[in-house]
Order: C-alpha cells, then sequence, then structure tokens
C-alpha cells in the first residue's frame, strides 16, 4: 500500500494553500497582521460650470490603480444627472448627462485611494509621434533648441532633461524666451521632443497633500524610451520619476474636462489622508468576483460575520486533534471542546468557566436524581435538556438581578451539548468513579480553553478569515497529524515502568 | 516521570497513534467490526465454528420481554447479564446465587428482580452501549472458573487476553480481579494483569495500576507461581478467531471453566495496550515478525511458530524442559 498518493495530496493542498494566501497577500495588499496600518486618501474632485439651458454632458477623467495607489472606493453627487463609467484604452472616465440645465452646476466625485506597496510600473498608452509645424519664426528656433540639447545627450531621458533645463527661468537662452512667448511650457516641450522623434506626452497628475482644498490638476511630461519604458518627468524642475504623493489622474493623452452644453468650467480637487487599521481597509477594498479572488468580503456584513466564526472552527479542530494525537489528552466528546470553545468567544473566558462550571455542577447532581427514576435513556437526556435550560435561565435572571451583566452570556452555551456531557459525564462516574470524570472533564475543559486561546487570538482570526488558504494549509496539518504513528507525550509516562527493569 | 521516546523505541513499545494506524486501520476490515462489537453475534458465530463460549440461558431484545425475566432464569443458579454491545466490561451483572427472591452478587450485596429489571432495562435502552444505541441484553450461565486460579483473584472470574495477529498469538496476559476493581478484571480499575509467558503459559510479570507488583493485592499470593493449565488448546482457541472473524489484529479474551476448559468470552477489534505493561515487553518486534510470515498456516503451526519464537528469554530452557518431558 504505498502512501505516496497520501503525501501527493498533503503537498498539494500545502502548495494550494500557501499560494493562494501568498497571492492574496501581494494582489490585494492584505496584510499577514492585523495591526498594520495603511494611509487612505480621500481625494474629491468638484466640477464647476455655468449650464446655458441645453443639453449637459460633462466628461471628466478618472484616475486609475497605479503604482503607489490602489482605488478602493468611489462615490458621486449629482443631483437629477445621469451617469455611466466608461473605460477605453486612455483611461476611465465618468460621463454625467442631463437633458436640461442652466446656472450654475456642480458635480462631485469622491474617491477613497489606498497608498500601497506595490512598486511595479503600470502600463500607459504608448503614443504617436505627432506632426509637428512651426510658424516663422519659431521654427529656427525651434530647431536650435533642439539642436543644442540633442548634442549634450544621449537618449531619450537625458535629452528630455536637457532640453527642460534649456527652459529654466536662469539659463533660458533667447529662442527658449521666444518660444514661451507662443505657447505653454508643456504642450511646447511635447512639441519639441515629438519634432526630435521622442514619444512623449503630457499627463495631468495631483500632488496629494493633507487638507488641502481647491487644488488643481500640474502638468507632467511622460517620455517614452520604447513602448514598455517610460518616465515621469517635471516640466518646471526637469526631474525625472514620480514624486512620493504624486497620483496621475489623467494619463491617457485626452482632456481631463469636457464640457458640452456649458461654460466657465472647471475642476477642483480637496484631499484628507487618513490611517485606517489594514483589516478595514480590506474590507472597503472593491470586490471583484473572480475566482481567484474569491472572498468572503464579497458577502454581506451579516454573513460575514457569521463566516468570522465559522472559519475558525478548523482551528479549534487542530487544537483537538493536536492534543489528541500529540500529546494524549482524554476529553468527554471528541469535538465539545470546540463548541465549548465558541460559547466562550461569546461570553469571555472566566464568566464561561465558571458558567461551564456551574451548569455541569448542578446538572451532574440532578441527572443523579433522575437515575433513581430509571428512566428510558432519550427520555432522560431530554429531561437533563430541559434542566440545563433551567439552570441556565435561574444563573441568567439571579446574576442580571444581583447587578452581574456578565452572567447573561451564559445562554451562549450550546445547550444540547451540554446536557450531552451531563450525562456522559453522569455515567463515567457511575462506572469508573469521580477520579476518572476529573480527568476526562478535565481534559475537555484544557482543550476548550486552548481552543479558545487559539481561536481568540486577534492574529489567528486576522489570517483565517482574510485568507482562506490557510484553510487548506490547516486540512494538510489535519491529514498529516492523522499519520502520525509516534508516541503520544503522556505515553512517555504511562509506559515508563516498562523501561525500568 | 518521563522516559524518551527512544528508550520506549528500545523496548518495542507501540503507542495508540501506531496500534490505530498500522495495525488496527490495516489489518481490521471496518465492516468486520458488527461481528465483534456485537457479543451475541460473537457467540453465535464461535458456535457455528466449533469454537466453546459460556452457556446461553437466553436474550432479552425488547423492553416488553423484561416481565419475562424472571422466567428465563427460573432454575438457573447462577447467571450472568451483559450488553450485547457493551464495552470495557460496563454493564455487565454477575449473580453468584438466588436465595429466594434474592439475587447474590460476588460481592455479597443483595439484589432484588426489581432491581434485575431496571439493569435489563437500562441495556436495552443503550445506557451501556458504544454512541447509546439500542441494545440487547443477553443471559449467560456462570462460569466456575479453575480453582487453581482461585487464589489469585478476588471475587470476579480472571480471564485471559490474547493478542491474535494474523492468527499468530503474539501476546498473553492474565486479568485478576482486585478488591480496587470491584470484582471486575478491568485494568484500568485496579485488576491485576499478569503477563504470560507465550510458549508455557506461565507468568512472566504482574503490574497493578501501571506499577509492578510481585503478588496479588487481596489474597497475598506470589503471582510467580501462577500457571495456566491446558495452555496450548487455550491458544488453538484463540487463533481460531483469526479464521472466524477475519479481523488481523484481535484482542480475544477467554475464561478458564473447571469443566469445559478454555472458552471465548468476547473479542476485542482495537485491543489495548496495558498487555505491554503486564509483559513488560512491547509488542513491535513480535509484530513485525509476524508480519513477514506467511498466512496460510494452519491453527497448529502458528501457535507452535509463536511458542518458538515469543518464549520468554531465561524461561525457554524450562519450557524446552517441559516439552521433552511431555513427548
Amino acid at each position: 500500500m504505498s502512501r505516496l498518493p497520501f503525501y501527493f495530496i498533503v503537498g498539494l493542498l500545502m502548495v494550494l494553500g500557501i499560494a493562494l494566501s501568498v497571492h492574496r497577500h501581494i494582489q490585494m495588499e492584505v496584510p499577514w497582521t492585523p495591526g498594520e496600518q495603511r494611509q487612505i486618501w480621500e481625494v474629491e474632485a468638484i466640477v464647476d460650470f455655468t449650464a446655458l439651458g441645453d443639453p449637459v454632458r460633462v466628461d471628466l477623467a478618472l484616475p486609475a490603480n497605479q503604482r503607489g495607489f490602489r482605488i478602493l472606493t468611489e462615490n458621486t453627487a449629482s443631483p437629477g444627472y445621469g451617469l455611466s463609467f466608461l473605460q477605453d484604452e486612455t483611461g476611465r472616465r465618468g460621463q454625467w448627462s442631463i437633458r436640461e440645465a442652466s446656472g450654475s452646476q456642480q458635480l462631485y466625485y469622491s474617491v477613497r485611494i489606498q497608498v500601497t506597496e506595490d512598486r511595479r510600473k503600470q502600463q500607459l498608452p504608448f503614443p504617436p509621434l505627432a506632426e509637428v509645424s512651426w510658424e516663422r519664426p519659431y521654427d529656427t528656433a525651434a530647431s536650435q533648441v533642439i539642436e543644442r540639447a540633442w548634442t549634450r545627450s544621449a537618449d531619450a531621458y537625458t535629452f528630455t532633461r536637457e532640453l527642460i533645463r534649456d527652459f529654466d527661468d536662469d539659463r533660458q537662452g533667447e529662442n527658449a524666451r521666444l518660444l514661451l512667448t507662443q505657447f505653454d511650457r508643456t504642450s511646447l516641450l511635447v512639441r519639441l521632443l515629438n519634432q526630435a522623434g521622442v514619444h512623449a506626452r503630457e499627463v495631468s497628475a495631483l500632488q496629494l497633500e493633507d487638507g488641502r482644498r481647491r487644488q488643481a490638476l500640474s502638468s507632467w511630461i511622460v517620455v517614452f524610451a520604447d513602448e514598455e519604458n517610460w518616465a515621469l518627468f517635471n516640466p518646471r524642475t526637469a526631474e525625472q520619476g514620480q514624486p512620493e504623493n504624486l497620483l496621475l489622474w489623467e494619463s491617457g493623452g485626452r482632456a481631463v474636462l469636457e464640457v458640452q452644453g456649458g461654460t466657465n468650467s472647471r475642476v477642483t480637487f480637496s484631499m484628507l489622508s487618513r490611517n485606517q487599521p489594514a483589516a478595514a481597509a480590506v474590507r472597503s477594498q472593491l470586490a471583484d468576483d473572480t475566482l481567484l479572488n474569491f472572498s468572503i468580503h464579497s458577502l454581506p456584513l451579516e454573513e460575514q460575520a457569521l463566516f468570522q466564526t465559522i472559519l475558525l472552527i478548523p482551528i479549534g479542530a487542530l487544537v483537538v486533534v493536536l492534543l489528541r494525537v500529540m500529546i494524549g489528552v482524554k476529553t468527554s466528546g471528541t469535538f465539545m471542546p470546540v463548541l465549548i470553545a465558541l460559547a466562550f468567544i461569546q461570553t469571555s473566558l472566566s464568566t464561561g468557566l465558571i458558567g461551564f462550571l456551574l451548569v455541569v455542577a448542578v446538572g451532574l447532581v440532578i441527572r443523579n436524581y433522575l437515575s433513581y427514576l430509571n428512566l428510558l435513556l432519550v427520555a432522560r437526556v431530554s429531561a437533563v435538556i430541559i434542566t440545563v435550560i433551567a439552570i441556565i435561565s435561574i444563573f441568567s435572571v439571579i446574576s442580571y438581578r444581583v447587578g452581574l451583566n456578565a452572567g447573561l452570556t451564559i445562554t451562549f452555551f450550546p445547550m444540547i451539548i451540554l446536557a450531552w456531557t451531563i450525562e456522559r459525564m453522569s455515567i463515567l462516574w457511575e462506572e469508573e468513579g469521580p477520579k476518572e470524570v476529573l480527568i476526562q472533564g478535565g481534559g475537555s475543559l484544557i482543550t476548550a480553553v486552548l481552543a479558545y486561546l487559539a481561536m481568540n487570538n486577534p492574529w489567528i482570526r486576522h489570517l483565517t478569515f482574510n485568507f482562506l488558504g490557510i484553510q487548506l494549509i490547516i486540512m494538510a496539518f489535519i491529514l498529516l497529524l492523522g499519520n502520525y504513528t509516534g508516541y503520544r507525550l503522556l505515553e512517555l509516562r504511562r509506559f515508563k515502568p516498562v523501561t525500568e527493569d | 516521570m518521563w522516559v524518551w521516546p527512544s528508550q520506549l523505541r528500545r523496548h518495542d513499545i507501540i503507542g495508540m497513534n501506531r496500534r490505530n494506524i498500522r495495525y488496527i486501520g490495516r489489518y481490521n476490515k471496518r465492516r468486520l467490526y458488527p461481528l465483534v462489537d456485537d457479543k451475541l453475534k460473537t457467540k453465535l458465530l464461535a458456535e457455528a465454528h466449533g469454537i466453546t463460549t459460556p452457556p446461553l440461558i437466553g436474550t432479552v431484545s425488547t423492553q416488553f420481554e423484561v416481565k419475562r425475566l424472571h422466567d428465563l432464569i427460573a432454575g438457573h443458579g447462577g447467571f450472568v447479564i451483559k450488553p450485547a454491545k457493551g464495552s470495557g466490561g460496563k454493564g455487565i451483572l454477575v449473580i453468584e446465587a438466588v436465595e429466594g427472591d434474592q439475587f447474590l452478587k460476588p460481592s455479597g450485596a443483595r439484589l432484588g428482580l426489581e432491581d434485575l429489571h431496571r439493569h435489563v432495562s437500562n441495556i436495552l435502552s443503550g445506557l451501556y452501549s458504544l454512541g447509546g444505541t439500542p441494545d440487547v441484553a443477553m443471559i449467560e450461565g456462570l462460569i466456575q472458573f479453575d480453582q487453581t486460579l482461585a487464589k489469585y483473584t478476588y471475587e470476579g472470574v480472571p480471564d485471559v487476553r490474547v493478542i491474535v495477529f494474523r492468527g499468530y498469538p503474539v501476546m498473553a496476559m492474565i486479568r485478576l480481579s482486585t478488591a480496587v476493581s470491584d470484582g471486575k478484571a478491568n485494568l484500568h480499575q485496579g485488576a491485576v494483569g499478569v503477563g504470560l509467558d507465550i510458549a508455557t503459559g506461565c507468568a512472566v510479570r504482574g503490574v497493578q495500576f501501571d506499577r509492578s507488583r510481585r503478588d496479588h493485592p487481596d489474597t497475598g499470593h506470589e503471582l510467580s507461581s501462577l500457571r495456566i493449565s491446558d495452555w496450548n488448546s487455550l491458544l488453538e482457541l484463540a487463533a481460531g478467531c483469526y479464521e472466524m472473524t477475519g479481523l488481523g489484529y484481535l484482542g480475544t479474551d477467554m475464561v478458564i471453566d473447571r469443566t469445559h476448559g478454555p472458552m471465548l468470552l468476547e473479542l476485542n477489534a482495537r485491543p489495548g495496550l496495558a498487555i505491554q505493561m503486564a509483559n513488560g515487553e512491547g509488542l513491535r518486534g513480535r509484530l513485525e515478525l509476524v508480519e513477514k510470515q506467511s498466512d496460510r498456516l494452519s491453527v497448529k503451526e502458528r501457535v507452535a511458530f509463536a511458542q518458538r519464537h515469543f518464549a520468554r528469554q531465561g524461561e525457554l530452557q524450562a519450557s524446552t524442559g517441559t516439552a521433552l518431558a511431555r513427548s
């Protein structure tokens, strides 16, 4: 009988579980620990314009996921307007429309953006070279500026740097000054780059600063070395690279805002930075309905809370398997301790322990009397169930009257399980004596407490809830434990006399 | 307090996990379990295979029949009421003598017919069976156990446990009830376990509560002089249970009747590991030796193999001596 398929399955589960978890960590930015803080930017864009009483269409560029930033949620406020989100190769856009509007109009778009560790560069559409023509005398000025920068550069990036430097305020030559009288600096630079055969584009970006209001977008230049590689240049300082907190708002080469049927249009931005626990950030992530991103977070909140508990049960089961297979602890009922541990989570440990001991002790006394009545088994256990409910009710009322609100949580105990526990303990007492009851009852309680400590650990709760791959890893561990043929810890004591003589 | 796992391994001790996976899981087919978990089935099967068991007085299978109990036991001086699916000796009631309406337990306690009714009713409702399933009560004739063993036991009937692996008897012990164990031959309740040499049936070593012991705590008799008569036929009876049930790893519990010799009391598909303590030796070496043997041998050949290989060192001399003397 080959054990190969067994180890294959265990290995497969292990690899799959780890891969799923790592994928979720990297792709969805779910942190390994619950305490990690993530920076969130809340950015609000306000579009102002004056409508002319005709049909209005407003077209606003929207930011996309990019290096260092991930879009969490977005909202709009635009009473009376129809709204649709469009996506094409130039990027995402929001389109508001209305049949008739007049007077001053305001449209709001707000987005929550998470700062991420993702350092991969996103792809930008590769711009074609634009046909450039100049009027006299600008043509000579342009070609002289290009000539000067070209001789002092080696490639597209250095050429861009040299070109921008020539337009520096203190290094400006005559040619540059002449050109600037006629053209806007950024678009002029792009024209010159294109003329020199360098693929480049003007993009609009937002400098994120906490608490700033009524900010405008700034222009930046993207220069392409080839179709894959590009770099961002500051057209004012010639600095290369994307600064921290610079959010590319529009990078497809289109206008940021287009308004039809309105005048005096402009868009301004306000922003706010917040820190929030990573777990909360995960929760507010836009749910992608792909299989790999299969997540409990796409369920309604109520079901999520339920699953948070359900996904902990394997941890409890693992504790039970460990204690029984590796240690050799005796418990009354195999998984009863897990259910007790679940009740402890609701009641808190000390209240739970006291409540459990009280209910079982009183239950044992009453069960002892029931055994004199000579009843059939099912009827007797049913009677014990009712007794347990009565005990729990009485304790709840008494503790409430005394002012101990914690006593009320005793109702979280699984009553039928408690009744069976009492029944089993009682039989055990009659047949094996109180010592065995202590051993098994104590074993159950220790197991329950350890399971509770494991299941109530914030780190474990975070992992099991956010990484479903963990379940597969636990499964693999349990399978491995099911294959353990070594000694249990307590057997090392039990069999000791054999080794003595 | 503790030993290293390597020390236990050196003594060939097997633990629960190894027993469950390597032996029970591998050699005991699940579908065969009911044959041994239900003592009534075992008994009928044993009768079909010509294996002697204590005589069956009758069975009670419905609450309605409980009232007929009196008719069943009428005329029997002593009897045993036991649940067919009980485990670990639970729910076994021994009545040694009947005096009018009074039933005497070995301890001298007296019970009325009402008490017997309640006990049978409890059995039927599944109080003693695995998982609380409804059960059948069996009433068996009392065993008149071998008087040579009387001085080694207190109240209860001593029974012999032989572990039979793939039809080979690999290890044996006798369980002697004590005052502490309340007349029950159950080791974890305080009965004394005495390891028996497979070759001769002589005592090897005694333990109570997992600690070694030289004499019986109540009768004070030296355990070393204990020797089972008719040992070979007992081993053959045990080994024959392999063909009877098909279970590869089997605990056979037997008693020795004064007139009928060894009798099969019950079988256990998950025999405990305390037998290693009573023998002062682990099972692993013996089990691994048997694993290499053919299973086409007859019962007698298997018993002979076991007696040849599992004789205890030091006592080997004596065993060959007696074998020669016998021939």
